[in-house]
């Protein structure tokens, strides 16, 4: 298998190029480049130990040492600049014998057990004892060492086998430059040097398993448990993470069908070589025994499910549809599409829907998260995405995150995020919990604006105020790039004495002139990027937020080139795409309105039928009809509503009162329980296709196995859609890409092929931007000028009252991934295995609840029972909790609470009561009885639901 | 659907425009927002409530928003 070159040292970047010599060739590179990687990319191998291009040289290891003409000694190559003319030479007898008595010394210390070791053939050391000509050493091997030093393997993922290691640091490095987390060191001097995580073991440590350390060990020192227990991997794919919305490329490294370990790609546009956890280890769910493989129907859900052939299935679902059609009108039936999907799928979905259902009745889960920022950002700035690359944040003078924590929901991110506060960006954080990035190793917020759930638009308003009041607004950029009469209807908005710090200090709880000095440094202290996540988007005036946060960036003239911009950081891996689809009721791909005939009239040619110009309905439309009996049908694909959309009872009425639900999805999820049709699902591993990403980067998806399903998810669709008499005759996902480019001006230059030779690409991508547009609007907005709108704070009609004195809060962990459905079924679990709600302590002593209490949360919606966690990181009156575990009933107490403009649930304010409980609640007892009975319908082993 | 949640979600989309300066421009805003987003049942139920009804519940400026714009909204 190919390996990544690895050039030694990270490459530089610089205007100008510098010519040396090296072992007599004639070498140019860029100024402040590394001898060795100049020697590395001349295609000059030096040996080396320390170095490796994804980390700054260190020097240690003595290995690289060269001889330059004019200079004493031996410098290593690594730590040596090139100079204009330099003449080097990597090879010398000198050196050879340097090298060799380098290499003698950690041999003497070293297992002599390579044929046996998991690293052999992927080991540098090895290949380093090879380079260099080792055959003897002479120190023997009695001496004092560390080869009885004891193994951790305590992480579930990899060991550390202090006996193999040879303390080049490159661990401790990766942990420190390339994660931030700081959690491995040096301990000791001299010969008790040793790699520490902490003073305990790896689990018990800081270590957040991103892998980093890992990819970094040149021995077999940091390994891979399945490397170990399988062997090395034969061949290696490239594709793309299908967790979050920072899009990481991976090698699926292979062996045959199976895959041996998932490396970050080094060439990855969006991650350049780095990991998490999720996306590094916990993809073991796409084997796991509870994967669906066979279709399955069934009259009702009180009955067992029937497995059948694939045909049997979709023409008992087609044969369904057209029923309920014709019984009940076209309008009810629909199609929600899942951002765990790719862009090939949730387009099928969509003209699926629009083309043979005849209506437009699909809405996808963006709905419930940033639903928002596709309203907020299209009103604005005239396109519904971000704006910037990830790496605009290297570029950034002050990082602004509200309501997002990127350590947690999209760490790879944070991860570059860091290393650029570490540079010395200044940090505004807006959260009403103290997130990571508050204070951690290395990073302190030096604002952080703890304001009450519920009250985003008080403090953006007021941020809005102190600029606006303070002479701070960029008026030559809003003069020339934005509607002027817009500008100056949102300036006399602000300003107005009601808007101020002091004003809006009772409702939001910020401190006012730590607030007045927040908006200072974003408009004075250089490059200002927002970046945010659903803190933002999940409340009722998430999209009024959305344009605040629009407005001050083009008040500020933040916006339109490196460093600055607008960045949602979406929840899921095609959040962004599942939107650029088409998947909303009321937009054609391309964000393009049902009702503009134009667009309308070019798909109809494309498609042969007649479409709506007439917006569809929303999922919560949907359930709302299905409740009243006049919704009968939905076509649910890698969605589960049932677990993750708000208020579940409300929910799972609607899906009771349904007469066909379908659902597709690797595993029986808790929508599936409630559904007549089941399609089992492809995992990413088994399909082709892309994912697009939070900086709208497309990425392609590769198929490294037959799908256990028997097809890929695109395939299903198609054929329910030629089984209900429209055939999508496609070949290859690359085929309905080819679709989308013909009809989507955004993706017009968009093919396989050109993600093949590019790797990745960020639309718009068209004859003008031919290879993407990595930062939008730097001319001039995508609607022309850009616009402001008015602000006015609403506060949120869920009140906090005696019966229901705190509010909850919802959000995510690093471990786990939205519902679970995937890491659930990992070993994830082992930082994770149950969802607790986290209670100030005030709030715990009043209540008479201690550490690790089950404790009743009650709210307007419902109750569920969790165990409680006594913490300072929220504020008193607010608790805090995650949904991905489904028994927890999370969404039992969330609210119909929703967006003004788009009905993005309001998870992040529900009004509850917290007290001390010794059991279950009446919803979870019934939830478990429930549950059991649908996994046995399904010939399920009874521990199904259960963590592994 | 039931007539409250239309009421609720349109109340919340007239709290919104309501802080609009020109309330002609805020009127037509609204309405083109039902246009937009609302499907044509939902937007039917909205307009007969306001007729039989004269609009209780609601907002006075969706009301008003939804009289001066019935044509375009009812099709």
């Amino acid at each position: 298998m190919d390996k990544q070159m690895d050039y030694g040292t990270p490459a530089v970047i610089a205007d100008k190029q510098v010519t040396l010599e090296i072992d007599g060739r004639q070498v140019t590179v860029a100024a402040g480049t590394s001898v060795m990687r100049a020697s590395m990319e001349a295609g000059i191998t030096v040996p080396k130990l320390c170095a490796t291009d994804s980390l700054e040289p260190f020097g240690s290891c003595r290995l690289c040492l060269v001889e330059i003409e004019g200079r004493r000694g031996y410098p290593a190559s690594c730590t040596t600049p090139v100079d204009a003319g330099m003449k080097v030479h990597t090879q010398t007898p000198k050196l050879a014998d340097i090298r060799r008595g380098v290499m003698e010394l950690y041999i003497s210390d070293h297992p002599l057990d390579c044929l046996t070791c998991a690293a052999n053939g992927d080991c540098e050391l090895q290949d380093m004892a090879g380079a260099v000509g080792l055959r003897e050493v002479r120190y023997g091997y009695e001496g004092e060492n560390h080869l009885k030093a004891e193994k951790d393997t305590s992480n579930p993922y990899f060991t550390f086998d202090p006996s193999k290691c040879i303390v080049c640091s490159r661990c401790v490095r990766a942990c420190e430059e390339t994660q931030g987390t700081f959690a491995l060191t040096i301990h000791g001097r001299g010969f008790d040097s040793k790699v520490a995580s902490g003073t305990g073991n790896f689990m018990d440590s800081e270590c957040v398993s991103c892998g980093a350390c890992v990819q970094a060990c040149p021995t077999a020192t940091l390994m891979e448990k399945s490397v170990i227990e399988q062997g090395l991997p034969e061949h290696s794919v490239t594709t793309t993470c299908a967790y979050c919305g920072v899009g990481c490329s991976f090698n699926a490294e292979m062996r045959g069908e199976e895959v041996i370990r998932m490396v970050p790609n080094k060439d990855g546009g969006a991650n350049h070589g780095h990991s998490c956890v999720k996306g590094r280890f916990a993809w073991g769910y796409t084997t796991h025994k509870d994967r669906i493989t066979t279709p399955m129907i069934r009259k009702s859900i009180k009955d067992p499910w029937q497995e059948v052939s694939w045909d049997e299935a979709i023409n008992y679902a087609a044969s369904e549809i057209t029923r309920i059609q014709r019984q009940y009108g076209k309008d009810s039936v629909g199609a929600i599409t899942s951002s765990r999907c790719t862009n090939e799928e949730v387009y099928v979905v969509q003209k699926l829907v629009r083309a043979v259902f005849g209506s437009n009745n699909v809405d996808t889960c963006a709905r419930v998260c940033h639903s928002p920022t596709g309203y907020g950002l299209k009103q604005t700035l005239g396109e519904s995405a971000g704006t910037q690359t990830f790496d605009s944040v290297m570029q950034s003078d002050v990082i602004m995150i509200i309501g997002a924590n990127p350590t947690d929901g999209h760490p790879v991110f944070a991860s570059q995020m860091k290393r650029r506060l570490r540079e010395g960006a200044k940090l505004i954080i807006a959260d009403p919990r103290a997130i990571d990035l508050v204070s951690s190793p290395h990073v302190k917020a030096d604002h952080h604006l703890k304001l009450r759930p519920g009250t985003n638009v008080a403090l953006i308003s007021a941020l809005a105020h102190v600029i606006v009041t303070e002479g701070l607004v960029n008026e030559a950029f809003v003069r020339e790039r934005c509607e002027w009469d817009s500008f100056v209807a949102w300036r006399d908005f602000v300003a107005k004495p009601e808007n101020s710090p002091e004003a809006l200090e009772p409702f939001s709880g910020v401190d006012a002139e730590e607030l007045r000095a927040a908006a200072r440094l974003y408009a004075t202290g250089g490059n200002a990027a927002i970046y945010y996540g659903l803190g933002v988007t999940e409340h009722s005036q998430g999209s009024t937020m959305v344009m605040g946060i629009a407005n001050l960036a083009m008040a500020t003239g933040n916006i339109g080139r490196e460093g600055v911009g607008v960045n949602p950081l979406r929840g899921q891996n095609n959040v962004q795409g599942s939107c650029d689809m088409g998947s909303m009721p009321h937009e054609f791909p391309g964000y393009r309105h049902v009702s503009d005939d134009e667009t309308r009239a070019l798909f109809e040619q494309a498609w042969g039928r007649p479409l709506s110009n007439d917006p569809g309905l929303r999922i919560p439309n949907m359930l709302d009809l299905a409740g009243e009996g006049k919704f009968k049908a939905i076509y649910c694909n890698g969605e589960d509503i049932a677990q993750s959309d708000p208020n579940t009872q409300h929910v799972t009425h609607a899906l009771e009162s349904m007469e066909c639900v379908i659902v597709q999805d690797l595993f029986l999820n808790e929508t599936a329980m409630y559904a007549h049709v089941f399609f089992p699902g492809a995992s990413f591993l088994e399909k082709s296709g892309t994912f697009t990403n939070a900086e709208r980067r497309i990425s392609p998806v590769r198929r490294v196995m037959t799908p256990k399903n028997g097809m890929e998810d695109w395939e299903i669709t198609a054929r329910l859609s030629t089984a209900l008499g429209y055939p999508m005759e496609y070949q290859h996902a690359s085929d309905i890409m080819d679709e989308i480019a013909r009809l989507t001006p955004t993706f017009e230059g968009v093919s396989f092929a050109k993600l093949d030779e590019l790797g990745s690409i960020q639309w718009p991508c068209n004859d003008t931007h031919p290879n993407g547009t990595p930062v939008m609007h730097v001319d001039e907005f995508v609607r022309g000028k850009g616009k402001f709108f008015i602000t006015q704070y609403v506060p949120t009609s869920e009140k906090v009252t005696a019966r229901f004195p705190l509010i909850l809060t919802t959000g995510r962990i690093l471990s786990q991934y939205n519902v679970g459905a995937q890491t659930r079924r990992t070993a994830n679990v082992a930082w994770h295995q149950e969802d607790l709600i986290e209670i100030h302590p005030h709030d715990a002593e009043e209540r008479g609840i201690q550490e690790g209490d089950w404790v009743g949360i009650t709210s307007r919606a419902g109750e569920t029972v969790l165990r409680a966690t006594i913490t300072e990181r929220v504020q008193p009156g607010v608790v805090y909790t995650t949904f991905h575990h489904p028994e927890s009933g999370a969404n039992v107490i969330t609210t119909d609470n929703s967006d003004w403009a788009t009905n993005c649930p309001e998870y992040k304010v529900t009004a509850v009561q917290v007290a001390r409980v010794t059991q279950l609640s009446d919803w979870q007892t019934e939830y478990q009885n429930f549950s059991e009975a649908q996994i046995a319908f399904a010939g399920l082993p009874a521990d199904v639901a259960a963590t592994e | 659907m039931q007539t409250q949640r239309l009421l609720e979600m349109a109340n919340q989309i007239g709290d919104f425009f309501q802080s609009y300066p020109d309330p002609v421009e805020a009127r037509k805003d609204i309405a083109n927002h039902l246009k937009k987003f609302w499907a044509l049942s939902m937007r039917e139920q909205i307009i007969a409530h306001v007729e039989a009804q004269q609009g209780a519940g609601l907002h006075a400026i969706v009301g008003e928003a939804i009289k001066e714009h019935r044509a375009t909204l009812a099709s």
